[in-house]
């Protein structure tokens, strides 16, 4: 059960992040600590929470959208997180950086 | 006590084991035979209106992240762990050990589903290289002002030096367009085989390039639940899908965040 000591695998230096593999930076804790792991509702505390995370959850995504929309990556249209209106700014925020990505290109 | 402290919750877990500081000192609270881990913290700094500013600072974000993490880690690698939201608040002990009696079902089937098992993060990156946008994005440089000239009626070769460049663009977005579909097509084909070593596996949106901290594109950001004794086939597996302008990036292992999903309520 406890596996921390010495049944670590050589290669593994430390129980998270070994040699020969990158470190955890902080783009990839942000991107688990925020979008994953157990969401538990019930203290009030947490759906005004939920409120404040989207915030940051959208400026993380908007430069993205783009992109995560071209591989087919669309998880924010079913996100029980984003409401209408966020969804609403998502979509004006990609229709106003496709008129700026055309405009530039025909300059 | 309900003024000034909260609890803040990290993970749940089935036994107590020795932890480092979060965002406070880590002390447990059982019941239902689970255990969490939590802090006091205060609710100057983790109140509504201070967490309503301080989550838009990403100095502090990024160091209460961190201290999260680290908590949660450690307990990951030491027991079967599901790891809680960031900045999941609590009013006292008591409202905690009434979510462990609560949800003690939907906490055991979470952690015996990751017992014996780690997770794994697999992102593929497309380097620019094999992307053919020079000719589209050069295209504007090219083009001459002039237009009178090459509008002579009867000359068939002679083409506006405008539909030259269309025509020169609409090519390079052509090319462009089929390099990005054998990117996902191949991106599909690499989630398939590591999802086919991995318990359970899925699919992370692209990750934005501030947080990657790289400009190439993302094509693929999949998370794999795989048994211990299959780590190192995983890593040799991943290592071995990369090539050919194609960079794949393994991490972990990660406590299970992406496969502790419970209906919230």
């Amino acid at each position: 059960m406890d596996r921390i000591g010495g049944t670590t695998a050589p290669a593994v230096r430390q129980p998270y992040g070994g040699s020969g593999r990158e470190p955890a930076n902080l783009g990839d804790i942000l991107e688990r600590v925020l979008d994953r792991g157990v969401v538990i509702a019930g203290d009030i505390r947490v759906n005004l929470l939920d409120i404040e995370l989207l915030t940051v959850k959208l400026r993380l995504l908007i430069a993205s959208v783009d992109t995560a929309r071209e591989l087919g990556i669309d998880w924010w249209e079913h996100d029980p997180w984003l409401s209408g209106r966020d969804r609403e700014l998502i979509e004006e925020n990609r229709r106003l950086r496709r008129l700026l990505a055309v405009r530039g290109g025909d300059e | 006590m309900t003024g000034d402290a909260g609890t803040y919750v990290y993970a749940v877990a089935r036994s107590a084991v020795e932890c480092p500081d979060g965002v406070g000192s880590v002390r447990t609270v059982a019941g239902a035979g689970l255990v969490a881990y939590v802090s006091t913290v205060p609710l100057a700094e983790f109140g509504e209106e201070p967490l309503r500013r301080s989550l838009e600072d990403l100095d502090w974000l990024s160091v209460t992240a961190r201290a999260h993490h680290r908590v949660v880690e450690t307990v990951a690698a030491a027991t079967p762990t599901a790891p809680v939201r960031l900045v999941t608040v609590y009013a006292d002990d008591q409202q905690v050990r009434d979510l462990l009696e609560r949800r003690r079902d939907d906490f055991l089937d979470v952690l015996s589903h990751v017992t014996g098992r780690r997770e794994w993060g697999v992102k593929v990156y497309a380097g620019h290289s094999s992307e053919p946008s020079a000719t589209a994005r050069g295209g504007g440089d090219a083009r001459k002002p002039e237009g009178g000239d090459a509008h002579k009626p009867g000359n068939g070769d002679a083409r506006k030096p405008g539909t030259a460049y269309l025509e020169r663009r609409r090519a390079g977005l052509r090319g462009r367009e089929q390099v990005r579909r054998q990117l996902l097509a191949r991106a599909d084909h690499m989630h398939a085989a590591l999802s086919a070593l991995s318990v359970a596996s899925c699919r992370h949106r692209a990750q934005d390039p501030h947080l990657s901290g790289r400009t190439e594109m993302m094509v693929l950001n999949g998370a794999y639940l795989v048994d211990e004794g299959r780590d190192e086939e995983f890593a040799a597996a991943a290592g071995g899908l990369g090539g050919d302008g194609v960079e794949v990036r393994l991490t972990g292992p990660w406590a299970p965040y992406s496969f502790t999903v419970m209906e919230a309520r």
